[in-house]
């Protein structure tokens, strides 16, 4: 996904984030740690297809994952889907940045053409 | 119509879907527990007597740390939501929009957009339910992609209590119809703020030698609705660009008219103008109806707390001022009277599969069972 579309994808609604602890670090923190354990769901899920499907045709051997070493297309595949991964977690510093940055007339992206 | 999802967009919404899930039947019942057993009494030997509005039940739980994290949580699933929804659709926003085009052309007479109509600042203002950009963002001309992301997206924060399809306020209002008016074929329905038609289809299903019209302000989301309804095979739905405070119909040129989930979303003045709309265009004969959530009166303090919790920290605002509304007042200074004006509850109708409300589960504010509102006109039906 390219920078700007991820930016879009990542956008914060209109309105003031509420917090709800004393201190909203701690709500950041919460975001991050809550993206995260949506995104360990995923990974999971992911592993579970691929370990039934492997099951079941008989293809692949445990040892096979572990002996794995990527190519360098793989390799930056991989670094590409870390940075998006990354970028997914952070949502809520993105989204404050982009409130900043509209409010000193940078203007944020991720808002509408038409506001 | 829907968007192209991989196996992790699929991934993240299965994982929202039980999240919310766990939320409403694990998490949300605790507040009532920390509700009784730590906040009320703190505020007793402060104050000398327990809250008794919701205001001050707020005031009492907001130190509370399991009321707290409940709150964040719940907060990160609707940006979540969004999120999961953006990176699904956003990608794909110009083949969307191609092919909801290739559909809306099978039918062009179902579309009726119009670009001189202005979306009022109850509207415009804050982005609803913490949807980036509303439901009126175009990022390429033609954007269906705010449409696309709602539908995918919604089945996740209802966790099923809509039904498959989010149908489930449509099937079960076109069946409270069949029940209260047997055999009665209304020949015109109007749908206000229909959306993408989750509850436009079970009606034009239902009475398919009705024209239905659906109207809405937002253009991506009739276009959208519009080629969904196509794709399901649906040919007597008009989708229209208008707004229910003032519509384009004759009066009197409609036999059933309703809307659901939507005067939530307007405000005041809007609501008495989209009663005072609803009124003028219904036949004799006629029946109007309105769902929502149901009102606040009779309810504790702290259950009116639970509900109001949208209405301060997902972008409802005027969610609050809704439930506290007497609609059927509002209805009756239209000009009917007492006896033709109706409260009433409606059951979502959904797949066998699907949780039903009460029996799994009440996420307050999202239930399955629907307060409905309304009125008859008198006179012989046509
Ligand atoms: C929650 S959504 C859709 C609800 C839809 N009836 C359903 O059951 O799926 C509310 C819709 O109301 C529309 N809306 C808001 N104010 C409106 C107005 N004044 N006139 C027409 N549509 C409006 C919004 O664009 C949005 O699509």
């Amino acid at each position: 996904m390219n920078p700007q579309l991820l930016e879009l994808v990542n956008a914060a609604a209109s309105g003031k984030r509420p917090h709800f602890f004393g201190d909203a670090d701690v709500d950041r923190l919460l975001a991050i740690v809550w993206a995260m354990a949506g995104e360990l769901a995923v990974t999971r899920e992911r592993l579970d297809t691929l370990e039934r499907l492997l099951a079941e045709r008989a293809v692949v051997q445990r040892m096979d994952i572990d002996a794995y070493r990527p190519d360098p297309q793989a390799a930056r595949e991989r670094g590409e889907w870390q940075m998006e991964y990354v970028a997914r977690l952070l949502r809520v510093l993105q989204q404050e940045l982009d409130a900043l940055r509209a409010a000193s007339g940078e203007g944020g992206r991720g808002r509408t053409t038409s506001d | 119509m829907s968007a192209a999802a991989t196996h992790d967009d699929i991934a993240r919404f299965n994982f929202l879907a039980n999240f919310n899930k766990y939320m409403a039947t694990a998490v949300a019942p605790g507040n009532a527990v920390a509700f009784r057993e730590r906040a009320e009494p703190a505020w007793i030997r402060q104050q000398g007597e327990a809250p008794q509005t919701r205001s001050e039940v707020r005031r009492a739980m907001a130190p509370d740390p399991h009321y707290r994290f409940w709150s964040a949580l719940r907060r990160c699933g609707m940006e979540m939501r969004q999120q999961a929804g953006r990176s699904l659709v956003l990608r794909q926003k110009e083949s969307l929009r191609d092919r909801a085009r290739e559909l809306n052309a099978r039918l062009p007479s179902g579309l009726r957009l119009d670009a001189s109509i202005k979306i009022p600042r109850y509207q415009s203002e804050l982005d609803n339910h913490c949807m980036p950009g509303s439901y009126y963002a175009e990022y390429i001309d033609a954007d269906v992609s705010a449409a696309a992301n709602y539908d995918a997206g919604m089945f996740a924060t209802t966790t099923g209590l809509f039904g498959r399809y989010l149908d489930g306020a449509g099937r079960g209002t076109a069946a409270w119809l069949q029940r209260t008016r047997p055999g009665w074929q209304p020949k015109r329905i109007l749908d206000l703020g229909c959306g993408v038609g989750h509850n436009t289809v079970p009606l034009a299903r239902a009475f398919p030698a009705a024209l239905v019209v659906a109207v809405d302000l937002a253009a991506p989301m009739l276009r959208y609705g519009h080629a969904r309804a196509v794709g399901m095979g649906v040919d007597n739905i008009c989708f229209q660009q208008a707004n229910a405070e003032a519509l384009p119909f004759e009066a009197q040129s409609f036999d059933f008219i309703y809307s659901t989930m939507f005067l939530h979303e307007t405000s005041h003045v809007a609501l008495r103008n989209i009663f005072g709309e609803a009124s003028r265009l219904l036949a004799a004969g006629g029946v109007q109806v309105h769902l929502e959530q149901p009102p606040y009166r009779g309810m504790t303090a702290f259950e009116q707390f639970m509900r109001d919790w949208d209405g301060y920290y997902n972008n409802e605002p005027f969610w609050s001022a809704l439930h506290e509304t007497d609609l059927p007042r509002l209805l009756i200074e239209q000009g009917y009277s007492a006896e033709a004006v109706f409260e009433t509850e409606i059951h979502a109708m959904v797949e066998d599969e699907m949780p039903k409300v009460g029996v799994e589960t009440e996420d307050f504010g999202r239930g399955g069972l629907w307060y409905a509102c309304g009125a008859s006109s008198q006179g012989a039906s046509t």
